[in-house]
């Protein structure tokens, strides 16, 4: 332990820094900082840029502080506390709009693409995987349904007990992710009412809020049946043998934008060179965890693992790190693109992956009332920077420290994706119409009342 | 109007008979009669203990491994002191690597690299935690006392005050301090906006909790012990025409001191748990964060290390109520009026 800590913090952070320091002199307006994260291997990005040293090569002197979950992160962000969190990305989008604590918050620069994944109890495992299509090898076939799960919520319903699964935040991409799988599969997760962070209303599986770091606790008590959450935890309840990964978020919507490094605007109006300065350094880091195809990956989970970072096992950081993921026990396959940090414009943050995420909050009722979609573009380009990504990245282009084929050639929305497990195409551009395309979920004019859906 | 707090008072009788008889016996008798009654101070006193926490290591290595978690058996305590020196190592290598970071950052300053000093910013160790944990109870605990000890002489000295505060005290004295986290938090958060506070507000947050809860047995037993104060004494004051602050100071605090040190003693106990669980669940820092961490990071070692943990919750604990005792003995037994 102590001998990575050195490694880390100092041998090889202060030889490049020497020189950069100067680079940066002048532009830092705040140096120390003090950023959220919770135990997720997706901070990775905060982590590396802290223990690789280049925080400090931009003159950073940045603390970083596990939390205790995405409220708290979310309040110490607002009340100042924190100066920047790794965040959930509908988190500073859903503050923007006002569900929950309102705040002016931005998002410049996207953490990373997938990394999530659906796990069941063994319970719910033994009762679906006879009636799983096998594929030759005898393994299940990819990529799971949801609609296997019908039977099972039935049994659960004759026999006058709510199936539960749980999910980390209401606004969470892990929330809309599972919401995206269940009703795919022809299962309804239920409407918010409005301002209520149930949503429960009509369910036929019920979600609730769990920290991350809980999940497998709150699964082996038996409070849940399942739970859609980022790595490690999934990967926990494999080695722990309380439950089995079912589906990946990349194979519920591939390469689907994940954590976001959130900020409040005021601070990045007050302090545009410390801002640079953080989304240089982040960016760095996340060119430097997905180089030559992974090389850094393994040193990458020796520092997630310490206790002030992630802090599980090694090997179960590792489970999903190394371009691999396991489902059941002894059912590890090949899975490249589960966590990317920097391929595939992985940074980069896209209107369009904003909007997504606001057309699942009114599917979903959320955002209780229809918007035109010229009110959607507005929104995400008021929180989603491109901008202060492009800037800074474009500086790390010209000291030749990343590709000028990293950056995108893009107006910030992405062609018409229809990487989704039920295949609906989507199209950044037309919201409402994307909306009207879902089988289950909130249509235009409709609205949630504690007696259910009306209108439409 | 004693009875409202008829429920404290015993704790200041149960304290003071148990150095009576150990006295008496030191006065008096052979040489012989006093070795044999030293022994048996002593096997109550050491011998009796050590044996009570032998059993009780030797139950814990033989239960715990028969209890298997998520997380693999249930350390035993030959796991938890490795993890205590683990955590021990790990605060070295941070002293280091801090060390190690202002050596080569006076150099840049030196040569002219880098503009400003930083401290170090590596996160907090095992040790930082525990000192963090203890500045805020200092600080909450020394709030409480400010608060409680005037607020006590008043209602102790006028029954009308007394009355007044009574149904207050009584309906906020059982208030977890986890009701009250929130509130704190947010108004805190409201009232302190400088961006860069003398005192950062998770600590104020965790202190004023610690206030919050701790204010009670202060506060109660320092009414009684004003209000209980010998009538004669104060005829002795009205004859010699004693003004209300030398009434104050020479009659009713020093009778009213070892019912205030009792109080504090309380207090701190109430303080010291009310602070770890405050810290667990707003994360501010300190023990109770570094536990709910090690919670949060579910490795092969946690377990170990948040029982290391408790245990050395319990050690500071019993060692707070050791020096208020200590304390408390000391005002009672100097009590001249």
């Amino acid at each position: 332990m102590a001998g990575v800590a050195l490694a880390g913090c100092g041998g090889e952070a202060d030889a490049p820094s020497s020189k950069a320091t100067g680079l940066a002199k002048g532009g830092v307006e705040k140096p120390v900082l003090k950023l959220g994260f919770i135990k997720l291997t997706d901070m990775a990005p905060l982590a590396i840029a802290r223990e690789k040293g280049f925080f400090a090569e931009e003159g950073l002197n940045v603390t970083l502080e596990p939390q205790a979950n995405w409220k708290v992160l979310l309040d110490g962000v607002i009340g100042g506390q924190l100066d920047g969190a790794h965040m959930l990305a509908g988190q500073p989008i859903a503050a923007t709009l006002g569900l929950g604590t309102r705040a002016e918050m931005i998002a410049p620069l996207s953490l990373d693409l997938n990394g999530n994944a659906i796990t069941l109890s063994n319970r719910v495992w033994s009762m679906i995987e006879p009636n799983l299509p096998k594929g030759a090898d005898g393994k299940p076939a990819h990529p799971i349904p949801a609609s296997v799960l019908q039977p099972v919520v039935g049994k659960f319903r004759q026999e006058g007990r709510p199936f539960k699964m749980g999910m980390v935040f209401p606004v969470s991409t892990h929330n809309y992710e599972l919401r995206y799988w269940l009703a795919a599969g022809g299962l309804n997760p239920g409407y918010y009412l409005p301002g209520d962070v149930g949503g429960t209303t009509g369910a036929d599986v019920q979600l609730s809020v769990t920290p991350p770091p809980q999940m497998p606790a709150t699964l082996e008590a038996g409070t849940i049946e399942g739970y859609s959450v980022g790595e490690p935890w999934n990967q926990a309840a494999v080695k722990k043998k309380i439950g089995v990964p079912v589906v990946t978020d990349d194979q519920i919507w591939h390469d689907n934008p994940e954590k976001v490094f959130g900020l409040r605007r005021d601070f990045a109006a007050k302090y545009p060179g410390t801002t640079a300065a953080l989304l240089r350094a982040i960016i760095k880091a996340q060119a430097w965890l997905d180089a030559d195809r992974g090389r850094n990956r393994a040193e990458a989970v020796r520092i997630l693992a310490r206790p002030n970072y992630v802090g599980a096992d090694e090997d179960v950081i590792a489970a999903s790190m190394t371009g691999k993921f396991t489902f059941g026990p002894g059912d590890t396959r090949d899975a490249k693109g589960f966590n990317v940090f920097f391929d595939r414009f992985a940074g980069y943050p896209f209107y369009s992956d904003a909007i997504w995420t606001m057309t699942q909050m009114r599917r979903w009722g959320q955002i209780p009332a229809d918007h035109d979609d010229g009110w959607y573009t507005a929104q995400a380009k008021a929180v989603y920077r491109p901008d202060l990504y492009l800037s800074a990245a474009k500086a790390l282009v010209e000291r030749k420290v990343i590709p000028a084929s990293a950056l995108p050639q893009t107006d910030g929305f992405k062609p018409v994706d229809t990487g989704f497990i039920d295949h609906v195409p989507y199209d950044g551009r037309k919201p409402n119409a994307y909306i009207q395309s879902l089988r289950i979920g909130l249509k235009n004019g409709q609205k949630v009342t504690a007696s259910g859906v009306t209108g439409g | 109007m004693a009875t409202a707090f008829a429920d404290i008072e015993p704790v200041v009788q149960a304290e003071a008979p148990v150095e009576r008889p150990a006295k008496v016996a030191s006065r008096g008798g052979a040489t012989a009669s006093r070795l044999q009654q030293a022994l048996a101070r002593q096997g109550k006193a050491l011998l009796a203990p050590m044996l009570g926490i032998a059993v009780f290591i030797g139950l814990w290595a033989a239960l715990a491994p028969m209890v298997q978690t998520s997380l693999g058996a249930l350390p035993g305590p030959f796991e938890v002191a490795a993890q205590g020196g683990a955590l021990f190592d790990e605060w070295q290598a941070s002293n280091e690597a801090a060390a190690q970071f202002y050596a080569e950052q006076d150099e840049r300053i030196r040569a002219g690299t880098q503009v400003l000093a930083f401290d170090y910013a590596g996160a907090p160790t095992f040790v930082d935690q525990v000192a963090t944990s203890l500045e805020t109870v200092a600080l909450g605990f020394v709030l409480a006392t400010v608060f409680a000890v005037p607020i006590g002489l008043a209602a102790g000295l006028s029954p009308l005050f007394n009355a007044a505060i009574n149904p207050l005290v009584q309906i906020m004295k059982p208030v977890s301090p986890l009701a009250w986290l929130p509130i704190v938090t947010m108004v805190v958060s409201a009232t302190v906006t400088s961006a860069d506070p003398v005192l950062a507000k998770s600590f104020v947050i965790s202190a004023i909790v610690v206030m919050l809860c701790s204010l009670w047995p202060t506060l109660i037993n320092t009414a009684i012990g004003a209000a209980s104060i010998d009538k004669d004494l104060l005829n002795v004051g009205r004859v010699l025409r004693l003004g209300a602050f030398q009434k104050l100071t020479r009659l009713v605090l020093p009778s009213a001191l070892p019912f205030i040190f009792t109080g504090m003693r309380l207090s701190l106990g109430v303080g010291w748990m009310v602070l770890i669980a405050a810290e667990m669940l707003a994360q501010n820092p300190g023990l109770g964060k570094f536990v709910w961490d090690e919670f949060q990071n579910g490795s092969s070692q946690s377990l170990a290390r948040i029982m290391f943990a408790v245990v050395v919750i319990g050690l500071i604990g019993f060692l707070l109520d050791r020096v208020m005792m200590s304390l408390q003995t000391l005002v009672s037994r100097n009590r001249t009026v």
